[in-house]
């Protein structure tokens, strides 16, 4: 296979990345020349759907299927929402586009909005990213200045106005429901689907929410080809794909890689290994939210959706953390609960009050002063919140909660003490640290 | 509604231009709320009653509602914070190296717990969940602005300038 080279990040180390000027010395806002003079909307929704580009947030819906969700009969507005509410613990992906290429995303929420007939787009940013928000405000005045945004843009006669909205502190309103709330003034409770935001999304018209990676490898897609992103990956899933490794490794960051390479290549040669050479215990391959795979698991492992689902876990947002031989499970356990028990929206009862018996119990196998009924407790809670990890004995009980914080709470709880039993068992026997 | 306990009885905009344009960019008025309180947070330190009043009564929904709103998001604080507010992410990649040693010595340094403000109001603490810059783990948030690959000596020596 010949040497991938970066696709969305490979400019990110000249200065001026950021800027209007900088982005277009390498080609930036070419693709838009083109959809304007050579394709229609439905032209640019079917490349798209060829390129078999699936969604960056998590979930990996494919982004041209989201996008024809669109009743074609609706008198309604539509919007595009550019989800950069980036907070899945282990993630940080996103963070570094806004800052670095904050024009390729707008680029691709052009390409978008046009496919999808929307005039009046947001970018959703997590309150934190302050001094994203400010780099991201700059791009969008200079994109309006040359005429990428506003009014009859480059003369096409489509008209597009974004409006930047910072979120203030709430990892549900990364879910496309829960940040619709959010833009609408309201607490990010997730509303119940159907129907979905393509039919019933912002203020009740129809609604495209598409993470800033996605639409980062929109502009690709329409200079290359669907054929030649198609070509990037495997079958099992397309295009190049940014990779964040952090926790006990050597080197920690985001890669660019293609779907599919191997989890021990992301951890060995691009995050270099692991801190003092120990060795490796544990990884979550998709953020927070996904079951965790042991060492002895993880060999010939690809990165990409449907490898990762069949290993019973899940590439979500491509975080990858990296847990060494010292790590004590119990502990990252409780650290994972009470994130989830932090920032569950507290609207369905099963994760909110789970959560918090979760909390609860891990602190008190934690201090030593658990039971064995605790363990099996913790089963019989992270079932009633999310269902079982593999899809066939849970005989299809997912979706006990409005959205799918439920199972990303489930999920990785689950997975510790299934994985390693043996450690709560012994902080219960012994009320140590086995480690 | 309940007052939230600040003395401040009345509120207005410094930046009524401001106030106007943020309101014009959305279709409906109450998507306004959450600009509104950033600026009406920014231009206080934290948000008073009136202050809630104000946006509630700029966006059209009862003033419960706008609290509704504002006690679901922890970056809204309807309580005056210190002048540098310490922000340290104790979710998993930070605290795997070292965020609660962070906290030990942040606490130990200002004699304030997370969650409270020192007495001369320089300084307040709090525990934060991922704040999404995991590679550069431990990280803080010191008011806008992150600080990473953080240490004791690195954040002694930050907080030299305050």
């Amino acid at each position: 296979m010949a040497v991938f080279k970066p696709i969305l990040t490979r400019y990110i180390h000249r200065k001026d990345s950021h800027t209007l000027s900088g982005y277009k010395n390498v080609g930036g806002y070419k693709a838009l020349e083109k959809m304007f003079k050579t394709m229609a909307p439905d032209e640019v929704i079917e490349e798209v759907k060829a390129s078999n580009l699936r969604g960056r947030g998590g979930a990996g819906f494919p982004t041209g299927v989201k996008w024809g969700f669109i009743p074609k009969d609706s008198q309604k507005p539509t919007y595009l929402i550019c989800n950069a509410d980036e907070g899945e613990p282990g993630t940080f992906k996103d963070r570094l586009l806004l800052s670095k290429a904050p024009h390729m995303m707008l680029e691709g929420m052009i390409i978008s909005s046009f496919a999808i007939d929307c005039h009046l787009a947001f970018i959703y940013i997590r309150g934190e990213f302050y001094q994203e928000y400010k780099v991201l405000e700059k791009a969008v005045e200079e994109a309006y200045a040359a005429n990428f945004l506003g009014k009859d843009i480059l003369g096409s006669g489509f008209d597009l106005d974004v409006v930047i909205h910072r979120g203030a502190g709430a990892y549900i309103c990364g879910e496309e429901m829960g940040l619709i709330e959010s833009l609408e003034g309201k607490r990010g409770w997730p509303r119940i689907k159907p129907p979905f935001p393509a039919v019933e999304g912002y203020l009740m018209c129809p609604t495209i929410v598409n993470n800033v990676e996605t639409l980062a490898c929109l502009p690709h897609i329409l200079n290359r080809g669907a054929d030649w992103f198609k070509s990037i990956g495997s079958e099992k899933g397309s295009g190049p794909k940014l990779y964040c490794i952090s926790g006990r490794v050597n080197n920690p960051g985001v890669y660019e890689e293609p779907l599919g390479i191997l989890l021990t290549d992301l951890i060995f040669k691009r995050g270099r290994g692991l801190i003092d050479g120990r060795e490796l215990k544990a990884v979550f391959p998709g953020g927070s939210s996904s079951a965790i795979l042991r060492a002895d698991e993880i060999d010939g492992l690809q990165m990409d959706f449907d490898s990762l689902s069949a290993a019973k876990t899940m590439l979500g947002s491509a975080g990858v953390i990296v847990m060494d031989e010292t790590v004590d499970m119990v502990s990252v356990c409780l650290n994972i609960a009470r994130f989830y028990e932090h920032e569950s929206c507290g609207q369905c009862t099963p994760c909110r009050e789970g959560t918090t018996w979760l909390v609860k119990i891990l602190n008190r196998i934690y201090q030593g002063k658990g039971s064995l009924n605790d363990i099996d407790m913790i089963f019989e809670i992270t079932d009633n919140i999310g269902g079982l990890i593999d899809p066939e004995a849970s005989g299809g009980s997912f979706g006990k909660t409005i959205c799918p914080f439920g199972e990303a709470v489930a999920w990785p709880i689950r997975s510790f003490v299934e994985k390693f039993e043996e450690e709560f068992i012994a902080y219960v026997e012994k009320g140590v640290d086995v480690s | 509604m309940n007052s939230v306990g600040d003395g401040q009885l009345t509120f207005q905009f410094s930046a009524a231009e401001r106030v106007e344009q943020i309101l014009s960019q959305y279709p409906d008025k109450r998507s306004a709320t959450l600009p509104l309180l950033h600026l009406a947070q920014e231009q206080v330190g934290y948000l008073t009653s009136a202050a809630i009043e104000t946006v509630a009564e700029l966006v059209e929904v009862h003033p419960g509602e706008i609290m509704d709103t504002v006690s679901f998001y922890t970056m809204f604080y309807t309580k005056p914070k210190g002048r540098n507010h310490i922000q340290v992410c104790q979710t998993l990649s930070c605290s795997l190296n070292g965020a609660d040693s962070l906290v030990d010595h942040i606490s130990e340094k200002y004699k304030i717990a997370p969650g409270e403000v020192s007495q001369d109001g320089k300084i307040s603490l709090v525990k934060v969940e991922c704040l999404g810059s995991c590679d550069t783990a431990p990280v803080i948030r010191i008011n806008d602005s992150y600080y990473e690959g953080m240490t004791v000596e690195k954040f002694d020596k930050i907080v030299e300038s305050f």
